[in-house]
């Protein structure tokens, strides 16, 4: 679907996590980031949601801003907007007392 | 004269291919599935799909802007170049992967349990730099419990002398370990942080290496709610090494994708990852209507994601270390558009 570069990612985590076919799982994807279907896979649309919602993207200094959250950072706002546990940041949370 | 299209056979040779003989090979590739499994074979307007994708000449091909899935992987990289978390970078920055698995070169669990310490070292590394979903992954492999790499007599070569008893019991005796192993190792990378976990290749060595996978998945189903689980089976059917091992009920032996499906579901996997093997004396166009015909009633009524395991030998993919993209475009197409499918 284009990873991180689109929702391709996102789309996956709720494959993994709550066992979400395809359809639904895009659906509810989409929902949540207040996008249609379609947008989900056009890098063109997402990178701008990605950035709205401090999702994450690709490393580079032009696409992604120092001040813009990546990696784990970003995975706490992708837990939060799409309402489920990721592994690694409630380890983090723990770790560090939040 | 019939034009000629470029295709491939199922070992990647590059071959011509009138259009009457695609579209032959594509009934006999739904006849064979047919016949194997016992499903229906294709309706003629999915064949008549299937010709359109096949009766093309383009280097690449995809599904329609809009239809994508998702792709997972049984380990990303080839570990060669940087480290391990290089490569699971290059996958989500530069391929934009969808989804991520770290592995050990030696891609089974029992070899990876001594390992974890370091396994879960590298893999808090990866949690911290990385976006995308990142699990762990590797095979059951019940082989490796026998002599000489284990501690259990090899079954298979107490069968062909007759013991049978024996070759059961053997095989039942690696079932535990290997089942106490991978859930060993799974445990030690959920705390190191993983998303989820990938066992693959199962049911290699038949329906005791399936019934090991599946308890492992059910301890840690029952302990992780939350965790990925994703299995991907060895082959189109169990094979009956030992032939009496049952899981809810239901004998493993013999199992076609859709019975794998309801057991892997029943054990608590979020995503099913079915196999069907190439025939490599076969066009792509053969294996991929075969395939489909395989696979689809399961996909039909799974109630998880379904992704096909397609790569090297598998899933029309030729089996060639290196799959010709024209091929692996096809086949990836073909399947996911005519099977539903929520991922490769």
């Amino acid at each position: 679907m284009g990873g991180i570069r689109t929702a391709g990612d996102l789309v996956a985590r709720m494959q993994f996590t709550r066992g979400m076919r395809l359809t639904e799982a895009k659906q509810y994807v989409a929902e949540k980031l207040g996008v249609s279907v379609l947008d989900l896979s056009d890098p063109v649309v997402m990178l701008d949601v990605r950035k709205e919602h401090g999702l994450g993207s690709m490393y580079e200094s032009e696409i992604t801003n120092v001040d813009e959250p990546i990696a784990l950072a970003a995975k706490f706002n992708i837990a939060k907007l799409l309402d489920i546990p990721i592994n690694c940041v409630e380890i983090f949370r723990s770790q560090v007392g939040l | 004269m019939e034009n000629k299209i470029r295709t491939r056979m199922g070992d990647g040779a590059l071959v011509e291919m009138t259009p009457a003989e695609i579209k032959a090979d594509l009934e006999e590739g739904t006849q064979a599935g047919a016949k194997r499994s016992k499903n229906p074979e294709l309706a003629q307007d999915e064949l008549d799909h299937l010709f359109d994708i096949f009766a093309s000449n383009a280097r690449v091909t995809g599904v329609d802007i809009g239809d994508e899935a998702v792709l997972s992987y049984d380990g990303c990289g080839s570990q060669d170049m940087g480290t391990r978390l290089n490569d699971l970078q290059v996958y989500e920055q530069i391929l934009c992967a969808d989804s991520l698995e770290l592995y050990n070169h030696d891609y089974s669990y029992k070899p990876c349990k001594p390992l974890v310490p370091y396994e879960q070292a590298i893999m808090r590394q990866c949690q911290l730099l990385l976006t995308a979903p990142c699990g762990y992954g590797a095979m059951s492999d019940l082989g490796r419990y026998t002599v000489p790499d284990g501690p259990v007599t090899n079954w298979s070569q107490l069968l062909p002398l007759g013991k049978i008893d024996e070759a059961r019991e053997a095989q039942e005796e690696a079932v535990e370990m290997a089942a106490e192993d991978m859930v060993f190792v799974v445990e030690g990378m959920v705390e190191a942080g993983i998303d989820h976990v990938d066992f693959d290749t199962a049911g290699a060595a038949g329906d005791a290496d399936f019934l090991a996978t599946l308890k492992a998945i059910e301890t840690l189903r029952a302990k992780f709610p939350d965790l990925g689980i994703q299995i991907g089976m060895a082959g189109e059917f169990v094979l009956g090494m030992h032939g009496q091992l049952e899981y809810d009920g239901k004998r493993l032996a013999g199992m076609w994708p859709q019975a794998q499906m309801e057991v892997a579901v029943k054990a608590g996997v979020t995503i099913f990852g079915p196999a069907v093997n190439v025939n490599t004396g076969k066009s792509t166009a053969w294996n991929t209507a075969r395939v489909i015909t395989i696979c689809k009633p399961c996909c039909e009524t799974s109630t998880i994601p379904v992704h096909l395991n397609a790569g090297m030998g598998v899933g029309a993919v030729p089996m060639h270390i290196t799959p010709p993209g024209d091929a692996t475009t096809r086949a990836s197409k073909a399947t996911v558009e005519l099977m539903r499918l929520d991922g490769l």
